[in-house]
């Protein structure tokens, strides 16, 4: 209860004194922006940024991508959530995209977007992120920047920890912050200390990026925050830190804040990963999902799956150890060299960083502090590297630039601050506007970050921009930490609420990013390949319409034979072969979503007439200037009638 | 007089390179399109420059009632092009060799070099006249039926060389390796002519 009335003091103190300086201010609210600002952010019209940034959605759902340094918004590609837009989540082929077990779930809570990497450096095959509230972890191709796969995570609840890769993305991990009976079972809520378990979950990734849960480890039922991979000498170790060791089930903000110091687990992945291939580990009950999207057939599958390998992290000798880490460490970031391990208490002003040689020499000398659930604690003072004190307060996350440097969030006192490895001395500080949750410096989770701009991103936005009512975007800022200081360059509004965010060099993807899909490669079961093939077919009550989209016109134009209660399919195949010429397909009254088709692409939407009539479809996207006249209409007749299905173009049938 | 025979050779020798290199090449540019559209001409065909540029012309080119751009079956051209020009190849070869063994006078090569500039000068006025044709002879139910200020319809006649503005498009319209080999190829002959001559003139003194 102290600490949370100490925090609260310093954080109307920490407010008091920063409205003071804001009222002292000639510059305002820019505060020490650098006067060529515009100029360093300015990319000219038809110019191309140097970065990608991806930034999660949050509860969005999905993944926004960005230009760095402009904040331009270059696109929003839809993972979790339904959209609309394009029809993903409503069209046949995307609504597999988003099963569970639990059903058909429209939305999702995306968190922490990762870049896959060969021998620590980012190699730009695919982009992952997780699903917080249903756990889920999903992959997207930087080619085409659409989500491919979404594997469902058995016996896990609040996915947070993850979705961080392995140096040669070996795995993809997703670890449990709400603990849970595991497997789920009825019991009562306040029997959950020594009985949940926060399982943490290996998914191996294949050469063609195909996920595979590998196995999961059962550790205690503490709540596991964050995440992050070990590289260099500690590849082949995963760091989380935890936060509710107290194993609290109520009134968390407060019982779960007792304990001086949670754990940083340091799990040796490559020990569990021989053991498992040696047979160990035991196969349990599971239920997932496993979505997948197939580019040829332009079609999405689930399968459903029923195991999964569990494995006691105390069969397995030396593989996993506790850290103490005082404060309830929140991000669990590793510098670029593998050495140091840094947890940011959040309700502290000091950040705590562990040696990973110390954390070696510490095991080999048994230099334990007790056990927690039989998993050893080392002891705190040998595993410790440096503690950066009085940083700020608050301490969320920490990135580094690959020159010794580390930039840390303190989301309190709303800043972020430039420390130095090894020496632990604080360099720099910049305010935040305001409360800054994560913060990204392209690559800085690799072996090779681009330390030029550092974005954050900042969970409340007030009066940053024209208010918009009660509700705001987020915002995010960009730095330029080329130099001594850290500059601010630039706000600029997010989607949702980005929890993390991932960057990568521009020319690293855009020379492969797809401009159209292939009409050759089109393997879609009701794919109309050309105009000739376009047709309807019934099939009970259910029509299947093969249609074909063309600048200016659908085939067929004109349909007839439907009827009231029928189950209508458009299989709408975009024959296209040029770049950015999409066609859009919307049908009056449907119960669904338009469809956004691109050039070779086959997707389908239902629409059930419920009244007689003639009734209009036409093309949405703006495709050519005889846009407007590419339209069509559909006669419904009544359920008793007997027109036959006709389908025509120019008044002529298609056969 | 072996000189001018293996000029002569290697002369009409690189009229061969119309079989690998395209002969012309029309170039399509518009803001909608920073990367042009493009389409090599090949004595044997039309292609275009991307892989689906011709089927991105005839789409566009659909709107004003232009034809599709030509198949080899369906222009006569594309087979008689590539035998004329194997032929010349093939004669201007035997001529070299002839010439190098001194059976024949030099003078035969010039008078090739006359016989393939006229089978030129028809082969591009033929060429222009498609161009015309391609431009002109438009669908008569065209979506856009655009005049000029006399109120005569316009031509989408792309150039024969150089640059002009189709609508919204420039087209760009010059000679590629194809043609600059056989350039080469012609010059090569007409020097292949002078030093024989003059080699000629020096055994006659």
């Amino acid at each position: 209860m102290k600490n949370i009335f100490k925090i609260a003091v310093l954080g109307v103190l920490g407010l008091f004194i920063q409205s003071c300086g804001n009222d002292a201010s000639s510059e305002g609210k820019s505060g020490a922006i650098t006067s060529n600002a515009a100029e360093r952010v300015y990319v000219a019209p038809g110019e191309h940024d140097e970065y990608y940034a991806f930034l999660s959605g949050g509860y969005s759902g999905n993944l926004t991508v960005y230009g760095l340094p402009s904040g331009r918004m270059l696109k929003e590609i839809p993972v979790f959530s339904q959209f609309p837009t394009n029809g993903y989540g409503y069209s046949e082929e995307t609504v597999p995209m988003l099963n569970t077990s639990f059903g058909f779930v429209p939305w999702g809570d995306s968190h922490h977007p990762d870049i896959s990497q060969t021998e620590g450096e980012l190699d730009g095959r695919w982009i992952f992120i997780n699903e917080n509230n249903t756990p889920r972890i999903a992959r997207i191709s930087l080619e085409t920047f659409e989500t491919e796969e979404i594997i469902e995570i058995p016996h896990s609840a609040g996915n947070h920890s993850s979705s961080f890769i392995t140096e040669n993305t070996e795995y993809v991990v997703a670890g449990t912050r709400f603990s849970v009976p595991y497997p789920q079972k009825d019991m009562a809520i306040d029997q959950m200390k020594g009985n949940f378990k926060g399982p943490l979950t290996f998914i191996a990734v294949g050469e063609d990026g195909r996920m595979n849960i590998d196995f999961q480890l059962k550790m205690p039922g503490f709540n596991y925050d964050l995440s992050h991979p070990g590289r260099g000498d500690s590849h082949g170790w995963f760091f989380f830190t935890t936060y509710n060791t107290e194993e609290a089930h109520t009134m968390q903000e407060v019982n779960a804040s007792q304990n001086d110091k949670d754990f940083i687990a340091a799990v040796n992945w490559k020990k569990i990963q021989e053991y498992v291939k040696n047979g160990g580990g035991e196969e349990i009950d599971a239920e997932y999902a496993h979505n997948v999207f197939d580019h040829s057939t332009q079609a999405a599958t689930t399968t459903m799956k029923n195991k999964v390998l569990t494995v006691d992290p105390r069969e397995v000798e030396g593989a996993v150890y506790f850290m103490p880490t005082p404060k309830s460490p929140h991000g669990c970031d590793v510098d670029p060299s593998g050495e140091y391990i840094v947890g940011n208490g959040k309700l502290s002003t000091d950040l705590t960083v562990h040696s990973f040689s110390k954390m070696l020499t510490a095991i080999e000398n048994k230099d334990f502090d007790g056990d927690a659930y039989g998993i050893p604690v080392l002891n705190f003072d040998s595993t410790l590297a440096g503690t950066v004190k009085e940083g700020g307060l608050g301490p969320l996350h920490t990135e580094f630039d690959g020159k010794g440097n580390a930039y840390t969030t303190f989301f309190i006192s709303s800043e972020v601050v430039k420390w130095k490895l090894g020496t632990w001395e604080v360099l720099d500080r910049q305010p935040s506007y305001y409360s800054v949750g994560h913060l990204m410096i392209p690559g800085g989770n690799s072996r090779e970050p681009y330390g030029k701009y550092m974005i954050s991103m900042n969970k409340i936005t007030k009066d940053r921009y024209l208010p918009t009512g009660p509700e705001l975007e987020h915002s995010a800022q960009l730095y330029d930490i080329s130099g001594e200081k850290m500059e601010l360059l630039l706000d600029f509004p997010t989607h949702g609420e980005p929890h993390y965010a991932a960057g990568i060099p521009a020319d690293k993807i855009k020379s492969k990013s797809k401009k159209i899909y292939r009409l050759d490669e089109n393997k879609h079961k009701y794919a109309a390949i050309s105009e000739s093939e376009t047709k309807m077919e019934r099939d009970g009550n259910e029509v299947h319409v093969y249609m074909t989209t063309v600048r200016s016109h659908f085939s067929p134009d004109n349909l007839e034979g439907i009827k009231v209660g029928d189950k209508v399919f458009f299989h709408v195949t975009n024959l296209e072969q040029d770049f950015d010429v999409p066609h859009g397909f919307a049908m009056i009254g449907a119960n669904t979503s338009e469809l956004l088709i691109m050039p070779g692409q086959t997707k389908t939407i239902t629409w059930e007439p419920k009244k007689e009539g003639v009734w209009p479809f036409y093309c949405t996207d703006f495709c050519s200037a005889l846009h407007q006249e590419m339209q069509g209409y559909v006669r419904v007749s009544g359920q008793n009638s007997n027109v036959p299905l006709k389908w025509t173009l120019d008044d002529e049938e298609i056969n | 007089m072996k000189k001018s025979g293996i000029l002569m050779i290697i002369g009409s020798a690189l009229l061969l390179g119309l079989f690998v290199f395209p002969l012309w090449n029309i170039q399509l540019e518009a803001p909608q399109y920073p990367d042009p559209l493009g389409m090599n001409i090949y004595i044997s065909g039309i292609e275009g420059e991307e892989e689906f540029d011709i089927q991105n012309i005839d789409g566009i080119n659909h709107y004003i009632g232009m034809k599709k751009i030509p198949t080899p079956a369906e222009m006569w051209e594309f087979n008689t092009f590539p035998l004329v020009i194997g032929g010349m190849a093939a004669l201007g070869a035997l001529l070299g060799i002839l010439g190098f063994f001194k059976v024949i006078h030099p003078n035969w090569f010039l008078g090739w070099l006359i016989l393939m500039t006229v089978l030129g000068i028809l082969g591009m006025m033929d060429f222009n006249n498609w161009l015309t044709d391609y431009g002109t002879d438009l669908d008569p139910k065209a979506i856009m039926k655009l005049t000029d200020s006399e109120g005569n319809p316009l031509s989408y006649k792309p150039p024969l060389l150089g640059s002009d503005k189709i609508l919204n498009f420039t087209a760009h319209s010059y000679p590629k390796a194809g043609a600059y080999l056989m350039f080469v190829g012609m010059l090569l002959t007409l020097v292949a002519w002078w030093i024989g001559k003059k080699a000629k003139g020096n055994e006659a003194r």
